[in-house]
């Protein structure tokens, strides 16, 4: 749609500004604050310029917490977007049995994160979860409390649990746009299924799986509270992600200033990969309404 | 499964007679593929759903004593406890009152923000519309400490409205998203006739516009709804008693030396019955609300 220049426009985003200011921008300098500051309590602060960040750039803490991150949120990426372009392409097109699927995938999106954690946490329970139950029932030893690969498991297969259908729903949408002419075309060409997938499907579906991807990826990378509640980050510190690492330094410990530069690096590594992915979606964009 | 699948596309949309009884003899071959991939994954879906329900509906001797996969001795006194326990339905009415105040900000200021988005171009749009959406891909961990800082200081601390606020954090932006996409589907045209025709425009957006757009509306408020519904790293922090969500009330039961697993198990199922009741009405938009507006 073509658009009008009007700077009047600006005071219709006003409130949003307002309210954003109010919820982000003041406790981000509230964080940039402390990143530059020491204490010894008191309320009384003095200049500590970029001394946090250095001291958090030496620790083998933040980097080992980033690694789990990293190998995480590629495990995760690695499963569910093939896992859901494979689901979408196996939904009904239309009908009763589309609705009933669309629902029945929907669930466990809709479920509070410490639920899904509850959930799986009893689930994986030797004594009295289904899974664990059956696992040492086939005399597999599986216990997520001791064991850290166990543990990994546990929390992939929830995550996957939990997050599939989102990346099946956004392919099943974008499958539903391409028109049956397509599909005809490629019937008389003779294209195997493959080529359909190849040629068809994946370039219409490539704008959506941009935003799975992309949404995919942002949080699984700032996950919390369902590892949190399955593991607590442990056993020892194999499932301790970012996010778990930085509230305990924050609200647990108290390290402010460390806390602080932790934070900013951790949000400027988002903001880097979240603009990178949304250049590419906007000239997605661009390409398509071309 | 390969060729079949292609068969029946042609079948359902050609004339030709042939194509179709040819299709209608595959038809038995075709679902099975299909149907057993989808029966797998719902299945996987559902097991761990099925097995806290399950466990709700249990006595404790029985959770812990005996391992059965349906309830035998079959009981709701776990429902029981936890409404007639203000301590614990009351984590319920807090949820309640600060998403729906969340839910009501967000799509205020949502509205017009996204009008002007969708309709305008002005200085800096492009930066503004990107700079929310990296306000909803800010890790919650990051505000955490800050926000409780900020809300202590105000004396907002352990209230509804502090968590709402909170949580517009990521609300706001994804409304502004999710609506501006639906409005972009809006004829530009029909905004300039109701400008001839003498409207305000209040009054067009109010009379005209927003029931335009009322489905968009409807999954913007569906999602606010949901993320706040889901959070819990924020809505702890910023509560203690007053405001304190079910979500916080439930790992504080967890934390006990004897866990009751049926009672845990049913607050957990209560949890999931709002998402479920509503989900059905925006079952065909879920994908254009996750999409941020964008399929």
């Amino acid at each position: 749609m073509n658009k009008t220049v009007n700077q009047k426009a600006w005071f219709l985003v006003l409130p949003v500004l307002v309210l954003v200011a109010f919820s982000a921008v003041i406790p981000l300098m509230t964080v940039v604050n402390y990143s530059v500051q020491d204490t010894f309590g008191n309320n009384e602060f003095f200049w500590a310029g970029l001394e946090w960040f250095k001291e958090m750039l030496e620790s083998d803490r933040m980097w080992n917490a980033l690694g789990r991150q990293a190998v995480f949120s590629a495990v995760i990426l690695a499963i569910e977007i093939p896992l859901g372009i494979f689901v979408a392409l196996n939904m009904p097109k239309s009908g009763f049995w589309a609705s009933v699927c669309l629902v029945l995938m929907s669930l466990p999106l809709l479920i509070p994160w410490n639920v899904v954690g509850t959930i799986w946490q009893i689930f994986g329970r030797v004594d009295i979860g289904l899974l664990g139950y059956t696992l040492d029932g086939m005399g597999i030893s599986y216990n997520y409390t001791q064991d850290p690969l166990a543990a990994w498991l546990t929390i992939v297969v929830m995550d996957v649990w939990h997050w599939t259908s989102l990346v099946a729903l956004l392919a099943y949408a974008g499958l539903k746009s391409i028109p049956d002419a397509y599909y005809q075309a490629a019937k008389i060409d003779q294209a195997s299924r493959w080529k359909v997938f190849r040629y068809i499907e994946l370039p219409k579906m490539m704008g959506v799986l941009m935003i799975a991807i992309l949404l995919r990826f942002m949080d699984s990378f700032m996950i919390y509270t369902e590892p949190f509640v399955v593991t607590g980050g442990g056993p020892g510190n194999a499932t301790t992600m970012l996010s778990i690492d930085l509230v305990k330094m924050a609200l647990g410990q108290f390290d402010l200033g460390p806390a602080a530069a932790f934070s900013i690096m951790y949000f400027l590594v988002i903001l880097l990969i979240s603009w990178v992915f949304y250049t590419v979606m906007t000239n997605l964009d661009k390409r398509d309404g071309a | 499964m390969s060729d079949t699948t292609l068969t029946d596309t042609v079948a359902e949309t050609g004339s030709d007679k042939f194509t179709i009884v040819r299709s209608a003899s595959r038809k038995r071959m075709r679902p099975s593929g299909s149907a057993v991939v989808m029966t797998l994954y719902l299945l996987f879906m559902l097991l761990p759903i099925y097995w806290l329900l399950n466990m709700s509906l249990k006595t404790n001797t029985e959770i812990l004593n005996t391992f059965t996969l349906w309830p035998r001795d079959l009981t709701f006194a776990n429902y029981a406890t936890i409404f007639s326990d203000p301590a614990w339905y009351m984590g319920y009415v807090n949820s309640l009152i600060y998403v729906v105040m969340n839910t009501v900000i967000s799509l205020t200021v949502a509205l017009p923000a996204a009008y002007a988005f969708s309709r305008y171009h002005f200085m800096g749009d492009k930066h503004l519309f990107f700079w929310l959406l990296t306000n909803r891909m800010a890790p919650p961990a990051v505000f955490a400490l800050p926000f409780f800082q900020l809300y202590s200081s105000v004396g907002l601390f352990d209230t509804h409205i502090a968590v709402a606020l909170a949580h517009c954090l990521f609300n706001v932006p994804l409304a502004v998203w999710i609506l501006e996409g639906f409005m972009r589907g809006v004829p530009k045209e029909i905004d300039e006739t109701a400008y001839i025709d003498g409207y305000s425009f209040g009054k067009f957006f109010v009379k005209i516009f927003m029931p335009l757009i009322a489905s968009g509306i409807g999954v913007a408020a569906f999602f606010c709804f949901m993320f706040s519904w889901v959070e819990l790293l924020l809505s702890r922090t910023l509560t203690t008693v007053d405001a304190k969500p079910i979500a916080a009330i439930m790992t504080r039961t967890q934390g006990a030396a004897g866990i009751d697993w049926g009672v845990l198990a049913a607050a957990g199922v209560l949890t999931i019955v709002p998402g479920a009741l509503v989900i059905y009405f925006v079952r065909n938009y879920i994908a254009k609300g996750f999409a941020l507006g964008r399929v």
